[in-house]
């Protein structure tokens, strides 16, 4: 237990240690200062603005941004779609994946595009080499990008005096995969190749077991993907398993670094976010309060793992921690991770966006379920995803400062700048379409025979594992509750359009708040204004959206975890 | 409801500009059977339609009545069924919530438009005397248009809000400012303005009308104080739609809360789910909001200060510069003698002697203040036969004033001047005099140079006092992050002593309107809000420059068009309690908004146990209250969420306890008080409610059916 708690506060250090230096690398990055790889990489740069007609030097306003993202990421979604229901006829397809059906082929694009990566696909057989390279891993690095240029932008909207720009588009996206993604993830990949990660073209290995029987084991390009699924908050694996697989994860080693590489964009963006705003101290409110919310979900998980199922004990079992076992719940985790790497993993993988997994969140005890769920309802900003994290709990920042302005006497501004109907209308409404989503598909969900089929256990446990889909789809997560038959045609197409609000409702309105911000005028701090780069406004923003969360998922949670885990005590199982 | 508790009494320092209590204005008795009244009225769709929030509790009120009717009509056909108690209850205290919102705002209304009321008896039987050329006609006031020219003689009520362009008179404003004495008021110069409603006490003069009918002065400030031009301000919006939108989420978290419940086998009533919809959205802030607003106009009207628009208010309460003028507002109007620095050879009795004989025939503040201190000298006053006394007054020529006396030759005045008269007269002066009267300028003091014939005496250090308690004040506002800047006619160096006294944190010099304006704008390139007060014509682009500009009901109309404020006592130091006010205004709103979002958490862990615990028992866990059964608990979360509106309704009129800490400490306090509290009370409440209920037999115990 001590040595577990040791483990997890290491991790903590770690990643802040990591996240620092990048947060500051990438707010040069992103201002355009010359870094130590930029003689490498500027004339690729060069290249591909040349190539693609860009001009660097231009900036957008708002409206222009946002309708490049929006643009550029259709078009994403429409050739990822035809590669998708073409792949059976295209080559390199050593497995003979067939081309996908519409509905799988729609929800498969959507879930990449919006950087979901809810995989209602089979991982080892549905999809080719080309697919998954070309067409998925791509889009594990585009959809990425994406979301760490609006958080760029939104950042540039609260900084800036009076300007009418917020960017271009096409310099942060660029700038997000060459200088950021690609070189962290060669590294990356190339470590998990050394620790026994498969990186071949070849599509299985046959191999003779002990019994003399041929096991055909599948194989690929995994390591590649494996360092853009994990640092880019993508999450979706190469197999089913995902990183319980031991070719995507096989060692602790390369599982302490891949939750360390889902959270070091998300917290590095802190960084950037507190040096783009010439104050240090705003990016580490805003990492305080995702750090506070990510250890109290790390102790919930780990609490509840730790103290197992009360009904086996009571039928005999041991599940006390000892030198020859982990104790507690191990149900749906791999042993090579135990009950600490298993609940950190969970709580990095639900509090970021990523939706990779190393362990069964269904198996798990119905409050940490819960806990995960909770992670993404409220709204991915527990460091969420690359860029979709910042953008969110900036967005919660906003309507904590309102609050707290008007506390104070004085309108209320963020940064120097007044918050006005306009950001309260853009904000409310940026919050309401993530619960409205999860909420109204949620409960479709639940009464529609549809639905309701696709259900692998009854009760609670069945409410969550809808509840679960639609939270992940949202959120966009992408982590899975399992059970759930995900690739019916109701699910494709209802966590599809989940998964296409949660990214571009959100999207929209945080350009437009960034648009709103920098026109305005920049108000001097004074001992009138409420400060909020303290440790207050860090609890204050804890507070908001943790309320907010709450308020909105109380009684359906009361149904699903809170119940199930009640009924638990009460020895019933589902 | 006492009224006391209606009063908001800000304490200012002096005492002096405590606020006034409007007379005539009507008992509170009256008042609160007139907003019981009006709480009714407010109930059509129509008028409640403005208020988002409201009207989902009223539609809600509404469904659960039908409900009611319906389970008449079953029980009739087929025997009571045992709910009907508890439908008539729920729908009972959703209507009341509907009306005590309604009260709040008649309340608020109702007081502004008792003193709208005794306004507005002025305006209506007014004859006005018409010059048409050379003759006088004699129509309505209400028929004045812009331009026109009236006489007003002895006794009579000025028509119309106007400029004298002929004559002096004495007017009585007290109709307007409350202050019984009179004004007095002139063509030409900073004096001319005159108000419609107020009465010539002596005299004849010809005013020139300014404003249309309907729009003069005295309409403005009914229709202020009726909040009948009332409009949202920016940040009222931006909080309507933090309330729309939590509104919607409930909605929506209780809607398809229906879709969960019958999926785990236990479908709520709908009664149930409106209940629990109203304990949900922000009814709190959602009915006190605009009686918050409509309060907030009418403190400042109970200050004797009338705001052109809400959003000067708000703009008020995030002021981050305060430009004040010095005299009047820092000092005391006028320079006073400090004391007395005689020439080497002269005693200070000596001094003090001819400085007193100098200015008993001087009735300016500075000459009253220099026959003060040569009492302390003990040198009475002293009558002077008229035929050996001949007085020299003061002119602009000679810059000095005195007196020959028995044949001795007394003066005071300007250095300059004085050492000049003395020389001229073959006297000497010594460079000590010169050396004295450098060192007083350089303290920031006025001297002035005594002399007895040839005989510089030697200096009198007439100093501006600053007024009592104005540097604490001044540090009250720096704790409000509010910057001082006193603007003033003196030179530097005087300023920079009287600044440093005060203590205000800057200065501007031999301040001009240009140099004023300059100042604004350069604040204002920065972000930062600036207040300033004014009265002249020259001040009127300052005025109209600056954020919250505070015009003087003294001063010229153009001043008071200027500015988007009146002060109708014309006290400067008033700006400072402006600021209060619009803080106050604000924090109101976040209070009660804080505490009306952490009051759901309780409410939530009343009903949701209560709804399923039929179904599913272990959800009893979550009855943290242990209420008594599911429709007390139910019913005890609506009584308490009608109640706490009522019981809250002191506080928005009155407005939060404001005081002047730095932001952070005043936020900590508040998110304290209504923050903690509003997550903590609640559940006492509504445990307290849920006993009575249940001691007094009107909920059943057992569960619901």
């Amino acid at each position: 237990m001590a040595f577990d708690i040791t483990r997890l506060v290491a991790y903590g250090v770690v990643l802040v240690a990591v996240a620092y230096p990048l947060g500051l690398y990438m707010a040069r990055v992103f201002a355009g200062e010359p870094t130590w790889l930029t003689p490498v990489l500027a004339p690729v740069e060069r290249l591909v603005y040349r190539a693609a007609g860009i001009d660097p030097g231009t900036e957008m306003p708002w409206n222009v941004y946002a309708i490049s993202v929006l643009l550029f990421n259709f078009a994403c979604f429409v050739i990822l779609y035809l590669l998708l229901r073409t792949q059976g006829l295209l080559p390199w397809n050593p497995t003979a994946a067939p081309g996908m059906g519409p509905d799988l082929a729609f929800n498969t694009a959507v879930s990449f595009v919006t950087n979901t990566n809810w995989q209602a696909y089979a991982a080892e057989t549905g999809a080719s080499h080309l697919a998954q390279m070309a067409g998925l891993t791509w889009q594990n690095f585009i959809s990425a990008a994406t979301g760490i240029s609006v958080a760029i932008a939104l950042i540039r909207g609260l900084t800036r005096r009076e300007a009418r720009e917020v960017g271009n588009f096409w310099v942060d996206l660029t700038r997000s995969w060459l200088y950021i993604l690609v070189p962290v993830c060669i590294v990356l990949a190339l470590v998990f190749v050394y620790q026994g990660v498969p990186q071949t073209l070849a599509g299985r290995v046959d191999v003779k077991t002990v019994e003399g029987a041929v096991q055909s084991l599948r194989v690929g390009p995994i390591a590649s993907q494996e360092a853009i699924k994990v640092l880019g908050t993508n999450g979706g694996g190469f197999f089913n398993a995902n990183s319980s697989h031991p070719f995507e994860n096989p060692t602790p080693l390369t599982d302490f670094l891949q939750v360390l590489a889902i959270l070091a964009i998300p917290a590095g963006l802190t960084f950037t976010f507190g040096t783009m705003a010439s104050n240090a101290r705003q990016g580490l409110v805003v990492l305080s309060a995702m750090m506070v919310l990510f250890a109290i979900s790390v102790g919930v998980m780990y609490g509840f793992e730790a103290a197992g199922n009360p009904n086996l004990t009571a039928a005999g079992a041991d599940q006390v921690a000892s030198a020859t076992q982990a104790g507690g719940n191990m149900e749906g985790k791999e042993v090579r991770f135990g009950i600490e790497g298993s609940a950190l993993y969970a709580s990095v993988t639900t509090a970021a966006s990523s939706g990779a997994m190393d362990g069964s969140i269904s198996s798990m005890t119905p409050m940490s379920g819960g806990m995960a769920m909770l992670n993404i309802a409220l709204g991915e900003v527990v460091f969420g995803g690359v860029g979709a994290g910042l953008y969110g709990m900036l967005v919660f920042a906003i309507l904590a400062v309102f609050i707290a302005g008007l506390m104070v006497g004085r309108t209320p501004e963020f940064l120097g700048k007044k918050i006005g109907p306009k950001e309260m209308k853009l904000a409310m409404f940026a919050v309401l379409a993530l619960e409205a989503g999860v909420l109204v598909l949620s409960a479709i969900g639940v009464v529609a025979p549809a639905g309701l089929a696709g259900r692998l256990n009854m009760g609670p446990h069945g409410l969550s594992e809808i509840l679960y889909a639609f939270c992940s789809g949202v959120g966009n997560n992408g982590s899975a509750f399992a059970g759930l038959h995900a690739g019916s045609l109701f699910y494709t197409v209802t966590v599809g359009i989940g998964m296409l609000i949660g990214r571009y409702l959100f999207i929209v309105p945080v350009l437009a708040i960034a648009g709103s911000m920098a026109a305005k005028k920049q108000v001097p701090p004074s001992a009138g204004t409420f400060p909020t780069d303290t440790p207050l406004f860090a609890g204050l923003l804890v507070g908001v959206v943790v309320i907010v969360g709450a308020l909105t998922f109380f009684p359906v949670f009361a149904l699903g975890p809170i119940l199930e885990q009640l009924l638990m005590h009460a020895g019933r199982l589902f | 409801m006492s009224d006391a508790g209606l009063e908001m009494h800000v304490e200012s320092p002096e005492g002096g500009s405590a606020p006034r209590k409007r007379a005539a204005v009507a008992t509170s008795r009256d008042l609160i059977r007139k907003a019981v009244a009006e709480s009714f009225v407010k109930l059509n769709p129509a008028k409640l339609w403005h208020n988002p929030v409201m009207f989902v509790v009223e539609i809600g009120a509404g469904i659960v009545t039908l409900y009611v009717f319906a389970d008449l009509g079953v029980s009739a056909a087929k025997g009571p069924s045992g709910q009907l108690s508890f439908l008539v209850a729920i729908a009972f205290w959703l209507w009341f919530t509907v009306l005590f919102a309604n009260f709040a705002e008649a309340m608020a209304e109702g007081r502004g438009k008792a003193q709208a009321d005794t306004l507005r008896k002025m305006t209506t039987d007014t004859l006005a005397n018409l010059l048409k050329g050379h003759s006088v006609e004699q129509i309505p006031a209400s028929q004045l248009r812009r331009g026109d020219v009236v006489v007003v003689t002895v006794g009579e009520t000025i028509p119309g809000d106007g400029d004298v362009i002929q004559g002096i008179a004495s007017v009585d404003e007290s109709a307007i400012t409350g202050e019984s004495a009179p004004v007095i008021r002139e063509s030409g110069g900073d004096r001319s303005a005159v108000t419609g409603g107020t009465k010539v006490l002596s005299d004849r003069i010809v005013v020139q009308i300014t404003s249309e009918p309907g729009s003069t002065f005295l309409d403005r400030m009914i229709a202020l104080v009726e909040g009948a031009s009332r409009q949202k301000t920016p940040n009222e919006i931006a909080l309507d739609i933090l309330l729309v939108a939590l509104t919607i989420i409930f909605l929506l978290v209780t809607v398809t809360l229906e879709a969960f419940a019958i999926y785990s086998g236990s479908a709520v009533e709908v009664s149930v789910l409106i209940a629990l919809l109203v304990c949900l959205i922000p009814t709190t802030i959602g009915g006190l909001l605009s009686a918050i607003g409509i309060a907030g106009m009418d403190r400042l009207v109970q200050h004797n200060v009338l705001a052109m628009s809400g959003r000067a208010v708000e703009a008020a309460g995030d002021v981050n510069t305060l430009l004040l003028d010095k005299t009047g507002t820092i000092t005391l109007g006028n320079r006073q003698a400090a004391e007395f620095l005689p020439a080497e050879g002269v005693t200070q009795q000596e001094l003090a002697d001819a400085a007193q004989l100098a200015s008993i025939a001087d009735e300016t503040p500075e000459g009253r203040s220099i026959v003060v201190l040569a009492k302390q000298f003990g040198i009475r006053e002293r009558h002077l036969h008229a035929d050996e006394t001949e007085f020299v007054p003061f002119t602009a020529q000679t810059r000095m004033s005195g007196v020959d006396w028995q044949g001795r030759k007394i003066r005071k005045g300007a250095v300059d001047s004085v050492l000049a008269w003395v020389e001229s007269l073959g006297g000497v002066v010594p460079q000590e005099v010169s050396d004295l009267a450098r060192g007083v300028a350089e303290q920031g003091g006025t001297p002035l140079v005594v002399s007895l014939d040839d005989r510089a005496l030697g200096v009198v250090h007439l100093k501006d006092i600053v007024k009592g308690g104005i540097r604490e004040r001044f540090e009250q506002l720096r704790a409000m992050g509010i910057r001082t800047v006193m603007i003033t006619g003196d030179n530097p160096v005087t300023a920079a002593v009287i600044a440093r006294e005060a203590g205000v944190d800057d200065f501007l010099a031999q301040a001009t309107p240009e140099a004023k304006m300059d100042l604004i704008r350069k604040e204002q390139a920065q972000g930062k809000l600036v207040a300033m007060t004014g009265d002249g014509t020259n001040d009127a682009p300052a005025l109209a420059q600056a954020d919250v500009g505070v015009a003087m009901n003294t001063g010229t109309t153009a001043a008071k068009e200027a500015g988007n404020m009146v002060d109708l006592d014309s006290n400067p130091t008033k700006l400072i309690e402006i600021v209060e006010i619009g803080k106050q205004l604000l924090m109101t709103r976040g209070a009660l908004t804080t505490f009306s979002i952490a009051n759901d958490v309780a409410k939530y862990f009343a009903i949701i146990p209560a709804i399923f615990m039929v179904t599913y028992p272990q959800l009893g866990a979550l009855n943290v209250m242990r209420l008594n059964s599911p429709n007390s608990a139910i019913l005890s979360a609506v009584i308490f969420n009608a109640l706490v509106i009522v019981a809250l309704i002191p506080l928005s009129l009155k407005g939060v306890k404001y005081r002047p800490l730095g932001a952070a400490v005043v936020l900590r306090r508040n998110l304290l008080v209504y923050g903690l509290g509003g997550l903590v009370v609640p559940f006492i409440g509504i445990k307290l409610i849920d006993t009575l209920l249940v001691a007094l037999h009107l909920v059943g115990q057992g569960g619901r059916g």
